[in-house]
């Protein structure tokens, strides 16, 4: 299935990256509070923002500069948009939250705020609210960021009569170690010609959107 | 119950997340779920862990939760009247 | 190109092969009892796997003290399904898939010594059940919810109809922790009792941990095949059910309109038993003028297993299919949603030559796929 990556954001050490230009932003050395910052700057007006974990708010913002410099977005049909995310940890830093809050018997308060975000794919259910996409679904957990897994099950994921396009990406939080790429691939025929951001979609781009 | 009301907006927004609420836009009488907080099922159980954790106060019939958490002052008169 | 559903297994408290589990369920047997547990005062009704159990089976393919509680169970579950079928995993062509929410999450709880802590990150997990096996292909992991097991068998369908691989194992895999217990408990959503998934007195889940595993083929070693699956998600609620099923339905309409079959004879529905789930359960098949066929829910039998549900619900769903046999819905006994359902009241024989299996979860997320005898 041939097509075509129509915008990207990468958000990696404290740096944003949006369709492979780095924006200015403050750099703050904590990763929960740069993510704050960021929601600032990009003038975003979202109070469950401040509910989430911190996997969500990377996910959510990485997704927000990805769609909002996607000139195409409004016109999909968002029943027609999947989500398809993968990483490594899991939901492992919230998961070390939640644990603590059972871990001493004389405070054993279990939150449902943190509990709720025990799972990876919580994100993916973040951005399909925020941006009312009810395609598609998928998360995958590897080892290190799989370009060809991605690529592969992303072009499975397109030959449905009822997909037309894909948010996709890497959201991984462990410790401080923040990374997130998202991009958005449209069932297009590719065509270089075209105007603006623009690739193949293909591992080896696919790969250089991460690295 | 002045004090009671203003410890309980605190721990709210700090329980809740709700980082851009300021203490002042919190009337005690207003409706907490489907006003201008948006709340939703989730800060209602947490709501129920907040009581247990500050208040060691057990909700014992899930079905009353709904009136207790009407509002900020109908959650102090429940604590008031159950605290131990 | 069709894919076809072979070899199957189930390790659960009802026994460790999928002929056990079978049985188990003719007879009416059930896996979940009450529990008690050292962290807290409170009883659980979950369903456990005996530790001394799981560890006597296990002591005869290797050493006990290597692996956790979880690898243990997927390592039996894979291997029966190896030894039946015979697929290699060191062929290039031959995948593993894992489903699994919260894989080795009892190591975050300590509750080893001798395991290497990495193995609580999915992938090093997968690995060390994927080299049991000898894998040449890195294990893929799916971790979406309560749908991870059925949208593992979908992904797997689809690797195998574009030719990326001719057989995958899918296995399913999640167990019952102080982990998943305190969370859900904190959600008021367990049931002291047993679980009633679609009754009027339903009060919500039982917890349950199982390994189940399937063989999925390009090659026609069976006589039923995956006709179609997809997925939706509500875009509503990350942990509230839709409340007229918009996602559900959407995954359920998208099956059946990919697979071009026009008749359901079973529906294997999701049924957690909770006030929500089911009520937007009700309303999608409703919606989509399913309200008439049978439907079970297995939770009552299972609990809810979690990333191992999807799997563990698709082989005892196949197996009804291969026996023409409908299985009891455990724990219904009376109408408990608003739009009416033809929840199976018995255990019989009836022809089934197609079944919807559906699942739901947090994230919003749904998956639904038609099987169908050929």
């Amino acid at each position: 299935m041939e097509a075509t990556i129509v915008s990207s954001c990468k958000i990696k050490n404290n740096a944003v990256w949006v369709n492979g230009i780095e924006m200015k932003v403050d750099k703050s050395s904590d990763p929960v509070l740069f993510l704050t910052d960021l929601y600032k700057h990009i003038n975003l007006s979202y109070p469950k923002f401040f509910k989430m974990d911190s996997l969500c708010k990377l996910g959510v913002l990485a997704a927000e500069l990805a769609i909002r410099n996607n000139s195409q977005f409004e016109n999909y049909q968002k029943e027609k948009v999947a989500i398809i995310f993968s990483n490594h940890a899991s939901s492992i830093e919230t998961d070390r939250n939640h644990v603590k809050t059972i871990a001493d018997k004389s405070q054993y308060f279990p939150s449902p705020a943190i509990f709720v975000y025990t799972l990876p794919n919580i994100v993916i259910g973040e951005i399909a609210i925020k941006h009312k996409l009810t395609g598609e679904n998928a998360f995958f957990v590897t080892e290190k960021f799989d370009e060809k897994l991605m690529h592969t099950y992303v072009s499975l994921a397109l030959q449905s009569n009822h997909t037309t396009a894909a948010i996709c990406g890497w959201v991984n939080v462990d410790g401080n170690d923040f990374e997130a790429v998202v991009y958005c691939v449209e069932k297009t025929k590719f065509n270089q010609d075209k105007e603006g951001f623009n690739k193949l979609h293909h591992p080896e781009v696919i790969q250089q959107l991460y690295n | 119950m002045e004090e009671l009301i203003e410890n309980l907006k605190k721990q709210i927004i700090e329980q809740l997340n709700l980082a851009e609420v300021n203490l002042e836009d919190i009337d005690p009488a207003a409706p907490l779920f489907g006003g201008g907080l948006g709340l939703d099922s989730i800060d209602a159980l947490e709501l129920i862990v907040l009581l247990e954790k500050y208040y060691g106060i057990k909700i014992q019939d899930p079905k009353d939760a709904k009136n207790i958490f009407a509002s900020i002052q109908s959650m102090a008169d429940y604590i008031s009247a159950n605290k131990k | 190109m069709n894919t076809y559903l072979g070899a199957n297994n189930i390790v659960s408290p009802l026994g460790f092969s999928t002929s056990q589990n079978f049985d188990a369920l003719m007879r009416g047997k059930v896996g979940v009892a009450k529990q008690r547990f050292p962290f807290s005062e409170s009883v659980f009704c979950c369903a456990k796997i005996e530790e001394t159990f799981l560890n006597n089976a296990f002591s005869v393919i290797a050493n006990n003290n290597f692996y956790t509680h979880l690898e243990k169970m997927c390592i039996l579950s894979i291997l029966d399904v190896v030894q039946q079928s015979g697929v290699d995993f060191k062929k290039k062509e031959n995948l593993l898939v894992i489903s699994t929410t919260k894989g080795n999450i009892d190591i975050l709880e300590g509750a080893y010594k001798d395991i290497d802590p990495n193995r609580a990150y999915l992938s090093a997990f997968a690995k060390t059940v994927g080299d049991y096996f000898g894998c040449i292909n890195t294990p893929v992991v799916v971790s979406n919810a309560c749908i991870s097991g059925l949208l593992a068998i979908i992904i797997g369908k689809r690797l195998i109809e574009n030719g990326n691989y001719k057989n995958v194992i899918v296995c399913g895999a999640d167990i019952v922790s102080e982990f998943t217990l305190s969370g859900f408990k904190s959600f008021n959503a367990l049931s002291d009792e047993s679980s009633k998934p679609f009754d009027k007195n339903r009060v919500g889940i039982n917890l349950g941990e199982a390994a189940s595993s399937i063989l999925l083929s390009a090659d026609k070693i069976s006589s039923v095949k995956i006709a179609a699956g997809s997925s939706a998600n509500d875009a509503n609620h990350i942990s509230g059910p839709s409340r007229n099923g918009d996602g559900l339905f959407q995954a359920v309409t998208n099956t059946l309109d990919d697979s071009g079959y026009k008749k359901v004879d079973y529906i294997s529905a999701h049924g957690t038993a909770t006030e929500f789930n089911d009520e937007m359960e009700s309303i999608a098949f409703s919606r989509a003028q399913l309200e008439h066929v049978p439907l079970n829910s297995l939770k009552g039998y299972y609990g809810h297993t979690l990333g191992a549900a999807g799997v563990l619900e698709s082989v005892i769903a196949i197996q009804s299919m291969l026996s023409n046999t409908v299985i009891q819905s455990m724990g219904f006994e009376e109408q408990g949603t608003s739009q009416r359902l033809n929840v199976i009241s018995r255990t019989e024989s009836k022809v089934i030559n197609s079944c919807l299996k559906t699942a739901s979860g947090f994230g919003g997320c749904n998956a639904a796929a038609l099987f169908e005898k050929i």
